[in-house]
């Protein structure tokens, strides 16, 4: 899988004797959409930062396009927070304009001549209107709702066209409604843009019916004595495309707790088989209602 | 009704503002009548005429000796102190503020000093900057600056440092380095509070003004002040000090308008979902 965007190959994370994250191996191909599942302090954030360039493993690779993940952030890969992911002092046209700034002005991080910038507030226009803010271009984040905000926060990291998108929590403080919303905004940019996806959150039903793939990450071993002893690794790795079977390795993983054969598909109305419910319940105690 | 619960209305609440201060004055107008019934020549509590005629000749009545009008130039000379001084101290204060609180090499460099420069009394160095700066405007400018500049810096510092890290964090997945952010991200959030910072320490300013003055000046609202002590002068000393104050709020209010007018983004702030 030499094609491969992200590989992670026999990643660690510690932090002195306590162990977060054990054996990661995984890979990620472009164009996929990953959610991440997991209860807290599970270790979803410390793979996020390793992601974003935050943290580093303690050991094993973390590939980027099969070269070292750079160690701090950059444009190469973009993040939407919960929240703060925009800039209050910013209304949203400048917001969406601040990373091509960035870019064309090394030193004033500002574009003041009139003619680049009006290019510019074209392009930042367009990706406005991609997230339905066009009406909203003049407003401060303050005078936006919070989905408002985090569509903001999504034109503004898709400006740079970065090769993974990480979402943390994105929807986490939206109601209901205003999450389905969002989950079709994301769901069509994914498709129309093939972007690389890799979403945290603490909803279950969010995670399974969203992107192509979901990675559940919990403890496979626990030693009651000392429960840092051991770290958390990804123990269901399950693709959602459609007709897919779930292969047999996680098949033996499901089958320690229920017998059935799961054949989860995206596009189906279908609910998810209780006996996978109830297991993953145990890593998602603050599921969203 | 409980009072907790009871809130004055438009009219009302005007009415209570204006109460203290009529009180004030009647009891002023009470007490001053009252010893100047006893003496007629008494300093202390000068009757409202003594200080129309002490305005009118400061302030509208060339001096004598120099031909001046004293008001005006001890204002003119003391607000030049003032705002050279509290200008001065902005721009360190937002410079060392956000350099602090952006960079952990800095921050560990210049922190401990700044800290430290703020726990030394300034008017305890006030002759140290007479003997270093002489007498001139140079030393009550830095006595500002020194009085007022650490407070500056820790603040803002502390302001910058609290920016949410998920910001710094999106601002370089935008592709900013280090400077970019300080210029595009950190210093315009950190504008409107420089403005809160350096109303709260216009006090400080004043006082720090006043002292400098009163102990060498040529000119200046303080030393006029200190001057005409020796002539036990209240009705004069009285309107200065009220023409202080004055001034000092109008600073305050024009710097609250200035913020409000120059970020709507800060004072429009709803809650943040």
């Amino acid at each position: 899988m030499n094609n491969a965007i992200i590989e992670i190959k026999q990643v660690w994370k510690e932090y002195g004797d306590q162990v977060v994250l054990e054996k990661l191996n995984l890979s990620v191909q472009a164009g996929e959409f990953i959610s991440i599942v997991g209860a807290s302090g599970c270790g979803k954030t410390t793979l996020l930062n390793m992601l974003l360039g935050t943290e580093s493993p303690s050991r094993g690779t973390l590939l980027l396009d099969g070269k070292p993940m750079p160690a701090e952030p950059n444009a190469t890969r973009g993040i939407v927070f919960q929240k703060y992911s925009v800039f209050p002092h910013l209304n949203a046209l400048q917001n969406v304009m601040l990373g091509d700034e960035f870019s064309a002005s090394p030193f004033l991080g500002k574009v003041v001549f009139a003619k680049p910038r009006k290019k510019l507030q074209a392009k930042a226009l367009e990706m406005l209107k991609a997230v339905g803010l066009e009406d909203a271009a003049m407003r401060y984040p303050s005078e936006l709702s919070g989905g408002m905000q985090q569509r903001l926060a999504i034109a503004q990291a898709l400006v740079k066209a970065p090769r993974i998108l990480l979402l943390d929590e994105p929807f986490g403080a939206l109601d209901p409604g205003i999450r389905k919303d969002m989950h079709e905004l994301i769901s069509r940019l994914w498709k129309k843009l093939g972007l690389t996806v890799f979403m945290i959150t603490h909803d279950l039903s969010e995670g399974f019916s969203l992107g192509s793939r979901v990675w559940v990450l919990d403890k496979p071993r626990i030693d009651p004595q000392q429960p840092e002893r051991y770290g958390a690794q990804v123990v269901y790795d399950i693709s959602l495309t459609s007709e897919q079977k779930i292969p047999q390795s996680i098949q033996n993983l499901l089958g320690k707790t229920a017998q059935d054969v799961y054949d989860i598909s995206l596009n189906s109305e279908q609910k998810l088989p209780d006996s996978i419910q109830n297991l993953l319940d145990n890593t998602a105690q603050d599921k969203a209602v | 009704m409980r009072l907790m619960n009871s809130k004055p209305n438009r009219a009302m609440r005007i009415a209570l503002n204006l109460l203290p201060f009529v009180i004030l004055l009647i009891i002023y107008t009470f007490a001053s009548d009252a010893r100047l019934l006893e003496n007629p020549s008494d300093k202390l509590l000068p009757a409202w005429s003594s200080f129309a005629d002490a305005v009118e000749r400061m302030a509208f009545t060339p001096s004598k000796r120099t031909g001046e009008y004293l008001l005006w130039v001890d204002s003119a000379a003391s607000l030049q102190r003032l705002l050279l001084g509290v200008a001065i101290s902005a721009l360190i204060g937002l410079v060392i503020g956000v350099v602090n609180g952006m960079l952990p090499v800095m921050r560990a460099t210049l922190s401990p000093l700044v800290t430290a420069i703020s726990l030394i009394p300034p008017m305890a160095i006030l002759p140290i900057l007479f003997i270093v700066f002489g007498l001139g405007e140079l030393s009550k400018v830095m006595l500002i600056i020194i009085g007022i500049s650490p407070i500056l810096i820790r603040d803002l510092q502390l302001r910058t440092q609290s920016l949410p890290v998920e910001q710094l964090l999106k601002a370089q997945t935008l592709g900013a380095n280090s400077w970019q952010i300080m210029v595009r991200v950190a210093l315009p959030q950190i504008l409107p509070p420089l403005i809160s910072a350096v109303r709260l320490t216009l006090g400080s300013a004043w006082l720090f003004l006043i002292a400098g003055e009163a102990i060498a000046a040529t000119e200046g609202l303080g030393y006029r002040i200190f001057l005409i002590r020796r002539y036990l002068a209240m009705d004069v000393i009285l309107p200065y000090v009220l023409w202080i104050a004055i001034l000092a709020f109008v600073m305050d209010s024009l710097l609250r308008l200035l913020s409000a007018k120059a970020f709507p983004w800060y004072h429009g702030k709803r809650e943040q979902a």
